[in-house]
């Protein structure tokens, strides 16, 4: 490491995940976590490992197992002035919660004219690629994005997860911050070389909002999230050898969606792949397209490609799951298709 | 087809007892574990809980005319629940938190939310008629049940500040069947949360009676759950009022999370939109009319021989002036403005919403003059 004035360490996301919110504890009191196994255990993803041994069992809080109970809870003691961070432990879960999401974190703000704040984040681990079956293997932050009244914050990599991480706790508004358990750097999980990278030291925020140009390129824009960012990146790389120059817009945010960004890559390149790792229908895919050609139908050269989950229930078995996810060799193959190769 | 018996089933014993301090002739009856709790109670408080009683059904048949006319669009009558939400929230102190369902307009009143704040809600001329945190009462609660795990996480975070306020939530014998309910009241034991869990059992849910909910009383269900419990004549406005001191003083010592079952009677319809002639017989509610908390109140009030009829007079001469004052006010409450339309949605203008905000008011000015 480096002595310099603004050091960075490599930490995997799920540490960075731990330390945002660590420092966020240490600053302001009020910041305390609830779910279940995030005491003892860490999280069954990591991402509150050593939170519990620093911060004790009253504002690192294991709950009974009921999800509407815990957040209808949190987002009770965030109207009492708390800012609870609660974990739904899979986003599957969101079936016997929804009402509490849906009808009340996202709407008391409205619903009593702006005069009830609940500031409080709700993390949740998305995406399969694992054999975990059809209800813990979803991304759904579709479902999530398309309320009104919710923040989406989807981070890719461990800097981000940080830096969206500490914007969320500090925002005044309820945030869903949706993290892929591929992403995390979990020794369990299949290696994932770019779940290991830099973080800034100290004070380090990204916007809620603010999608980021994870690679420059000139021929053609994939525009996506999450882990399938990674993917993308892998992509451009190999078809960098093959004298394609790809670009890589990885969204960070969904609500705000950053539309400026998306318009910009798109302008420049004229060809778009979008990659979603879920359900291809009434979508983010969908969404993206719409919001182009609302703006100017011009902007596209080429019909737009899709790789999304083509609308089946993510299988358990492998060779069907990976058959559904948006793997590398079905991105290379839209990218390709995009450039006309 | 399957038939769910709609009787009530004779429990062998019925685990907790029903409080009465006034028996329905307006007698006192003496009860050792309450008894102390209106000990102080003077003259002058009883004529305050009668004021209270006329002006709240006053207010609430207001409404219901208010809504005839056209100038509400809903309402949710209270009418024979006066005890039950007088007693109860004039045993609260002002720092204490209550989450209200949507038929405690005598719990936001009482609390300070003025009858045309609480009544421009159900006109629609406002989403919101009161400033929770200036009354410490939340936004009434039209999803059934789900308030309760708001004061159960309000008095997980009270509980963290270490001070001896509680939050109170209301909610009716139909809601004690949503998961919600009992989620809340696991999470309050768990982590012995100040919270007092008030149910008006008012024996029906639009047209389904209690027995449809629980075969046991709903009281012996909460002791389940390791909640210490009350069950009351909720038409008793004394016995509302000790029993809600006592649970307060518990959860106030730190002893964990209470329940009371307010036993009373939905005299009138669900709502406005409701006709419960269609699902209840009448000799059910001549029965319940002669329990009335307002009438039990002036027969103790003869018994202790007090000067009735002045304090009857002063509480009509409120009530009076309550409704005109509310009449004007209501009919004169315009529309909010279409611009009003994209506000709150978060809590600060951001920048693709405030985008959204502009484009969409300019396309709706496009249909001005035409109507709906």
């Amino acid at each position: 490491m480096s002595s310099n004035a603004a050091p960075t360490r490599r930490l995997n996301t799920a540490k960075a995940m731990v330390e945002a919110i660590a420092r966020e504890m240490e600053r302001d009191e009020d910041v305390c976590v609830m779910g279940e196994d995030v005491g003892a255990y860490g999280g069954i993803f990591s991402s509150t490992t050593g939170l519990l041994e620093r911060f004790g069992p009253q504002r690192v809080m294991d709950t009974p197992i009921s999800e509407t109970g815990f957040i209808g809870a949190a987002i009770g003691a965030a109207t009492e002035g708390m800012r609870p961070i609660v974990e739904l432990m899979f986003v599957d879960f969101f079936g016997v919660c929804m009402d509490q999401i849906y009808n009340h974190m996202a709407k008391i703000h409205y619903e009593s004219g702006g005069n009830v704040k609940v500031p409080l984040v709700l993390t949740t681990a998305v995406g399969g690629g694992y054999s975990d079956g059809a209800q813990h293997s979803q991304c759904l932050w579709g479902t999530f994005a398309h309320l009104p009244g919710l923040k989406v914050v989807v981070p890719s990599n461990p800097a981000d997860a940080a830096g969206l991480m500490t914007a969320a706790i500090r925002d005044d508004n309820p945030v869903v911050f949706m993290f892929h358990k591929g992403v995390q750097g979990l020794p369990w999980m299949a290696k994932n070389r770019r779940s290991i990278g830099p973080v800034p030291e100290g004070e380090h925020v990204v916007p809620i909002g603010k999608a980021a140009v994870a690679r420059e390129g000139r021929d053609v824009s994939i525009v996506t999230l999450s882990l399938s960012v990674h993917h993308a990146l892998d992509v451009a790389e190999e078809l960098a050898a093959e004298g394609v120059d790809v670009e890589v817009l990885d969204l960070r945010s969904l609500v705000p969606l950053d539309t400026e960004a998306i318009l910009a890559t798109v302008a420049k390149t004229g060809r778009l792949v979008i990659v979603d790792e879920d359900y291809q229908s009434f979508g983010l895919s969908g969404e993206i397209a719409a919001r182009i050609v609302e703006h100017d139908p011009g902007l596209l050269t080429v019909p737009i490609q899709r790789v999304a989950n083509p609308d089946v229930p993510i299988p358990y078995a492998r060779a069907l799951e990976y058959a559904a996810l948006p793997t590398p060799a079905r991105i290379k193959a839209a990218v390709l298709k995009a450039v006309a190769r | 087809m399957l038939i769910v018996s709609t009787k009530h089933i004779d429990v062998a014993a019925e685990c907790i007892p029903t409080h009465q301090l006034l028996n329905v002739a307006g007698e006192r009856v003496p009860d050792r574990e309450l008894d102390h709790y209106v000990a102080k109670l003077t003259e002058s408080d009883l004529a305050d809980f009668l004021r209270d009683m006329v002006v709240l059904r006053r207010l609430d048949n207001e409404a219901t005319a208010l809504q005839r006319q056209g100038e509400l669009g809903l309402w949710a009558p209270l009418l024979g629940q006066e005890a039950a939400q007088i007693g109860s929230v004039r045993a609260t102190r002002d720092s204490d938190f209550i989450f209200p369902s949507y038929r405690e307009h005598g719990v936001a009143w009482a609390r300070g939310v003025k009858a045309e704040d609480l009544l421009s809600v159900w006109r629609g001329a406002q989403s919101s008629g009161w400033n929770p945190n200036e009354v410490n009462i939340a936004c009434q609660q039209i999803v059934i049940g789900a308030q309760t795990l708001h004061a159960a996480g309000y008095g997980m975070g009270i509980k963290f500040d270490g001070t001896d306020d509680v939050a109170i939530t209301y909610f009716g014998d139909g809601a004690t069947s949503q998961g919600d309910v009992s989620e809340a009241m696991v999470f309050a034991a768990s982590y012995q949360a100040p919270v007092l869990f008030f149910c008006q059992n008012n024996q029906w849910a639009i047209s389904e009676p209690v027995a449809l909910q629980s075969r046991t009383q709903i009281a012996d269900r909460a002791q389940g759950f390791g909640l210490k419990t009350w069950r009351v004549d909720g038409n008793d406005i004394l016995a509302v009022y000790a029993a809600t001191q006592a649970a307060l003083a518990h959860c106030r010592n730190g002893l964990g999370p209470t329940f009371i079952e307010a036993v009373t009677y939905r005299m009138g319809s669900h709502t406005t939109a409701d006709d419960p002639t269609r699902y209840r017989k009448p000799d059910e509610l001549e029965q319940w009319k002669a329990k009335d908390p307002i009438d039990r109140l002036v027969k103790y009030l003869h018994v202790i021989g007090a000067d009735v009829q002045s304090y009857e007079q002063r509480a009509q001469n409120a009530a009076d002036e309550l409704a005109a004052q509310l009449r004007a006010a209501i009919t004169a409450m315009p529309d909010p403005a279409v611009d009003e339309l994209f506000d709150n949605v978060y809590s600060e203008a951001h920048e693709p919403s405030v985008r959204a905000r502009e484009g969409y008011l300019g396309y709706l000015a496009e249909f001005e003059g035409e109507g709906h």
